[in-house]
């Protein structure tokens, strides 16, 4: 069929921050389709330029609200790994909870309030009928859940207060230990209901790609190496150097590849190429679902996200079992250094390199957000699926390309703030 | 019954603010449901109505001259505009760039003029009148609890 059409879809609503998209279609074909970062810049990287190393983690939790968490924490990471901080095993346990519960809830507001009115063909959840009323009232039930790990441990679920520099500045209280664990023990149930409806509904979307992801061996989002799906293992350090940076020019963010190719990072990947690090428990109650992984189905990515919250919730019961005491400051020597920090963020790698002068501040920072390093995979399936739905009426594109675009779960707000400038 | 309508609006900023909204609402929902409408909220709803608003929650700062149109006709068609979170009420930490040195303001310009930045990045006062405030970078649970609940009772939903 031969027709000419332009597609704008302005101020997306049910994603992480203001995106646009514009799709061209001339003579049948689609021309271009741009996925356009609509967030303004804030330009973090630039003003971390010249400011003390111990303002960072603070400074860039701002970058999100959604994952600030993560920004805190791969940030702290790479300022640890410049000036040879070696954090106590109870601080990892506190980071670890405080990284579960983030993702927790991250997963549980992209499903219930993004997805699940995709799947249920509703405009929003305000929307849901009286059967599906439940998954509106169980969102904010596992919502809650990742806000009690992370306010517990780290103080606040957006930028956090206690999380500093090699250590948490408070140890978590006794009885709000005992009482999370108990929300998490009774809101566990209502996860299967969800992976349930996730499980059935027939979105299908199949491309091969390359799935990166951090194997950390306890599945807590913030050690090991960085593994893709040829098998290929890569030291955190060396993460960067196997990326490109690709300018958009129409967008206010930017794109990657990782060795010269389009790649995908986030919960899919991390499945594709770690579940067997899951917690047992998790593996046990979910074993027909796990055996999807590794999948090519980008619509996984939603399945991969729901099985991460029964995760997250096991590990974080174990986390939770540990003897926590007050600690010490660590102490900190400052020197001319580099750090480079990685850590998965709810959407995937978030990656930091932060250079400190001998004085303490910082000579330049750089990072890359998971939504940048999907920018372009996600951009060629938009092409590929208006291509395959050319003769079905705009309003289903448009209906079935925010589908897809919902399964990659973007977060406009990272992508915005790292237009790299160059300093010459 | 009547209920409170209201909007919630995020311009130059990290959305943090929005977030803590929906924190409360975790807990709070169930009980706001049947008193409050959301007439608008991006994040979780295509709804794009800003007619005859009663309050409009504004979270972000004003960077470009689109954020500048869009709050304006958040103030013409709300009865009551509450600025929530540092961002909206004083500009920071959404307004750095504003402190860049000679140099690095350079070498954003282009930039700046390609996606239609203001000059400088202001707090949402500089440009239109505020019913009213709640600080905090983001702002506290219970202080956007006390505020909605006032609110309830100033437009006649709830009983004092
Ligand atoms: S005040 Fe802080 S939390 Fe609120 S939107 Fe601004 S940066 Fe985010």
């Amino acid at each position: 069929m031969h027709k000419d059409f332009d597609l704008k879809i302005e101020n997306m609503s049910k994603i992480e921050g203001h995106a646009s998209l514009e799709i061209k279609v001339r003579n049948g074909a689609v021309e271009s389709a741009k996925l356009i970062v609509g967030e303004n810049k804030r330009f973090y990287e630039e003003a971390m330029r010249g400011k003390p190393f111990s303002t960072i983690p603070q400074m860039v939790s701002r970058i999100c609200g959604t994952c600030s968490i993560a920004h805190l924490t791969c940030a702290t990471e790479a300022i640890e790994k410049a000036l040879d901080i070696k954090p106590s095993k109870q601080t990892l346990v506190l980071r670890k909870l405080a990284t579960l519960g983030t993702i927790l809830r991250d997963h549980a507001m992209h499903l219930y309030f993004f997805v699940l009115p995709d799947i249920f063909r509703k405009p929003s959840v305000f929307e849901f009928d009286k059967a599906q009323h439940k998954f509106l009232h169980d969102g904010f039930s596992l919502k809650a859940a990742g806000n009690k790990i992370t306010k517990l441990v780290a103080g606040r679920a957006i930028h956090a207060i206690y999380s500093q520099i090699g250590y948490f500045s408070k140890v978590p209280d006794k009885s709000k230990v005992k009482e999370t664990i108990a929300y998490l023990k009774n809101v566990r149930e209502k996860v299967f209901d969800l992976i349930d409806v996730i499980w059935n509904c027939d979105f299908s979307f199949k491309r091969k790609t390359n799935y990166v992801a951090l194997a950390d061996p306890s599945f807590a989002f913030l050690e090991g190496d960085l593994i893709d799906s040829y098998g290929d293992i890569i030291k955190e350090k060396d993460f960067s150097n196997h990326l490109n940076e690709i300018v958009i020019p129409y967008s206010q963010g930017e794109g990657y590849t990782f060795k010269g190719e389009e790649y995908f990072v986030g919960a899919l990947a991390r499945l594709n190429v770690n579940k067997k690090s899951l917690h047992e428990n998790t593996k046990k109650d979910l074993k027909k679902y796990l055996n999807v992984f590794p999948s090519s189905d980008i619509y996984h990515n939603n399945l991969a996200q729901a099985i991460e919250m029964l995760h997250c919730i096991d590990a974080s019961l174990d986390y939770l079992e540990f003897e926590f005491k007050k600690e010490k400051k660590p102490e900190i020597k400052i020197k001319k250094s580099n750090g480079v920090g990685v850590v998965e963020a709810p959407r995937g790698v978030l990656y930091y390199k932060l250079s400190i002068t001998k004085e303490g501040k910082i000579d330049f920072g750089t990072l890359v957000t998971p939504t940048a390093q999907n920018q372009i995979r996600m951009e060629n399936d938009i092409k590929l699926l208006v291509t395959k739905l050319l003769d079905k009426p705009e309003k289903e594109i448009q209906h079935e390309v925010e589908k897809l675009i919902r399964a990659y779960d973007p977060c406009m707000t990272c992508a915005s703030n790292f237009l790299k400038i160059k300093w010459i | 019954m009547k209920k409170l309508s209201i909007g919630i609006f995020s311009f130059t900023c990290d959305e943090g603010c929005s977030m803590q909204i929906l924190e409360v609402f975790n807990n709070k929902f169930k009980e706001w449901e049947n008193l409050i409408e959301i007439k608008h909220f991006r994040l979780i709803s295509p709804r794009k109505d800003i007619e005859k608003l009663d309050v409009a929650f504004v979270e972000g700062a004003i960077s470009t001259k689109r954020d500048l149109e869009g709050l304006k006709k958040v103030r013409e068609t709300s009865k009551k505009v509450i600025a929530i979170g540092s961002c909206a009420i004083n500009g920071f930490p959404s307004n750095q760039r504003n402190f860049f040195d000679k140099k690095v303001k350079q070498k954003i310009k282009p930039f700046l003029k390609k996606f239609n930045h203001l000059e400088n990045v202001e707090p949402i006062k500089k440009f239109i009148s505020v019913d009213g405030e709640i600080n905090g970078c983001p702002i506290s649970e219970d202080d956007f609890i006390k505020v909605l609940e006032d609110c309830l009772i100033e437009f006649g939903v709830k009983d004092a």
